[in-house]
């Protein structure tokens, strides 16, 4: 088995006295994408700075590429690509010129930090807009240069915080298809998300971190498989009657989650179990079935739902 | 897992069977000439971006000498010898005097520019500064490179300065170029203090421009440019010792027209200056890492 690039034992970060990471273990074989699913302020930011070499950790022990950030901050950073959370393009430079600056910072010569940057700009989908003033580009580009610019020193992990916050379908769509385009030439994907899509679109493996805590760790599948059950029944009774609806239910699925807008009933076969509510007497004003998501494991890991 | 962790002395050797192999070897490679040149990639970045408003500065550069050694050399000059005669001044035409310390001057804005807005900037505005941080690049290469291409800046801008004064007549011999050097070292130790406090700003609230109107506008006004210090009520005289504009200034006039001042002073002058510089630029330094390290 090929050695792990990034190994995390019981990983710590502390802010004061605030414990932001909480002691977490995991490890990203080469090539694999990897996942970390968890809602805000979970710890998901903190944990990529600290595998990006730009922050010290408090306790535990990390390791990227068999070497300790502590020691070899910029060793480690030269075959890194990141992609952070909210952009930090120059906007005093153009398009083009952003992604030659950059690569000038890994000591590659300038003909060859010329050359990639034209390259970058075809898989990005930017070559006309080389010379554009970066203000002048939409959300989506913006995430594309910046996902360009990452690429700039042909890294071995990408890190990716959030790639697609804040894009609209379509923008995240073409995003998917570059990150995915990446994953098939052997890049390592290491990627925060708190879309459930997201996470199932590009990750082989994921984590769901909660309060800076791993609660669980798998593929997507298994997750879905091991915490959630094949299909989940929505009922609305409108909000007033949810709760007090929810209490004639027992019985029905294998359980239930009630939220203030709609019920959750879990079953693997969602239609019978509508049949037995409207048995019981009970017309909800709207209902559905569907598969079971990510958002229904960490829903029932944590109580709580992913975006509040 | 046996990562590279604390053997001193061995940067350059994993070692046969550590954890992550080729990868390891990759980038401790990679990573020698970042280590190295890192400031100069920072200060390329720099020019790059200068030249995206390379029109402003040469209009400045080229302008602003032009019309302060008209206005005060020539303008206030003639009025100044007209009344009091030729060598007015401590000796000298009032364009004698006033020449060497306008250079300093325009030193100490350019300074004051460079050492504000870019640095607020690359840590807040357009956080650059994190960008950068995430490559090879460490924090305090960040404030190197900032602070070449301020030094770039200051010696094309007391250079143009200088041919100026040559044009105007304000150069009384070889020496007086020295002065193109005191007053690049003027402007870098009057703002690497302001770069440092800049670096801290977390919340922007105005305080730049508070600064430039409450500390170094008066620092200007009072360190003796126009008119000597010893002219100015005692009481007001400290403000021209603790700034380095003062002491530049003097400095640059010992080389210009020869002022005569005790050679210790001259020596202070130096010192003061390059601590200054030295000691809040190895703070920026600091400040630097502690917040890009989150």
């Amino acid at each position: 088995m090929p050695a792990p690039v990034i190994s995390a034992r019981d990983l710590v970060k502390k802010y004061k006295d605030f414990p932001a990471v909480d002691g977490i273990s995991f490890e990203v074989e080469p090539g694999e994408s990897f996942g970390l699913l968890g809602p805000n302020g979970a710890g998901k930011s903190t944990t990529m700075r600290m595998i990006g070499a730009v922050s010290t950790r408090s306790a535990g022990d990390l390791s990227i590429l068999g070497l300790d950030p502590n020691r070899y901050g910029p060793e480690i950073r030269s075959q890194l690509g990141v992609v952070p959370q909210s952009d930090n393009l120059d906007t005093e430079l153009r398009v083009r010129d952003n992604l030659i600056v950059y690569g000038r910072y890994f000591g590659l010569p300038s003909a060859r930090v010329r050359t990639r940057a034209d390259e970058l700009l075809a898989f990005a989908q930017l070559e006309d807009k080389a010379k554009a003033k970066v203000d002048d580009l939409s959300g989506g580009m913006k995430r594309r240069l910046t996902i360009a610019r990452a690429l700039i020193n042909d890294p071995r992990i990408l890190l990716l915080d959030e790639p697609t916050t804040g894009l609209d379908p379509q923008a995240r769509h073409i995003l998917w298809d570059r990150l995915f385009r990446l994953k098939e030439q052997g890049t390592t994907l290491v990627l925060t998300t708190h879309y459930m899509d997201e996470a199932e679109q590009l990750c082989d493996r994921l984590v769901v971190v909660d309060k800076g805590t791993i609660m669980a760790e798998g593929s997507p599948a298994r997750l879905i498989r091991e915490y959630s059950t094949r299909e989940v029944l929505e009922v609305r009774f409108g909000s007033e009657r949810n709760a007090e609806v929810a209490e004639r239910l027992d019985g029905v699925g294998e359980r239930i989650e009630v939220l203030p807008d709609r019920i959750l009933v879990y079953s693997d076969d969602g239609e019978a179990e509508l049949v037995r509510i409207v048995e019981r007497g009970l017309h909800p004003l709207t209902s559905l079935v569907r598969r079971s998501s990510l958002e229904d494991v960490f829903l029932r890991l944590t109580g709580r739902s992913l975006i509040e | 897992m046996s990562a590279i962790v604390g053997r001193p002395g061995t940067p350059g050797a994993p070692g046969p069977g550590a954890e992550g192999g080729d990868g390891a070897r990759v980038a401790l490679t990679a990573a020698v000439r970042p280590r190295r040149f890192g400031a100069w990639y920072v200060a390329e970045h720099r020019f790059r971006v200068m030249r995206s408003y390379l029109q402003t500065l040469l209009v400045t550069g080229f302008g602003n000498p032009l019309l302060y050694l008209l206005a005060m050399g020539l303008g206030l000059g003639s009025l100044v010898s007209a009344n009091l005669g030729p060598h007015a001044v401590d000796g000298v035409s009032y364009l004698a005097f006033v020449a060497p310390a306008l250079l300093c001057t325009a030193a100490v804005t350019v300074a004051s520019e460079e050492f504000t807005y870019p640095i607020l900037l690359g840590f807040k505005w357009n956080p650059t500064f994190y960008g950068i941080n995430a490559s090879p690049i460490a924090p305090g290469q960040i404030i190197d490179g900032v602070v070449i291409a301020v030094v770039a800046r200051l010696l094309g801008t007391t250079a143009v300065y200088f041919a100026f004064m040559a044009l105007f007549g304000a150069v009384p011999g070889a020496w007086a170029s020295v002065g193109i050097l005191v007053g690049t070292i003027g402007g870098l130790a009057f703002g690497a203090p302001i770069m440092a406090y800049v670096a801290t700003i977390e919340q922007d609230s105005g305080q730049i421009a508070m600064l430039m109107r409450f500390v170094l506008l008066p620092l200007t006004l009072f360190s003796g440019t126009f008119f000597p210090l010893a002219n100015m009520p005692s009481f007001l005289q400290w403000i021209g010792w603790v700034s380095p504009l003062w002491h530049s200034t003097q400095l640059s006039r010992v080389f210009s027209y020869g002022m005569s001042e005790p050679l210790w002073l001259s020596v202070v002058h130096i010192v003061y200056l390059l601590a200054l510089f030295v000691v809040f630029w190895l703070w920026a330094r600091r400040i630097a890492a502690r917040r890009l390290n989150k």
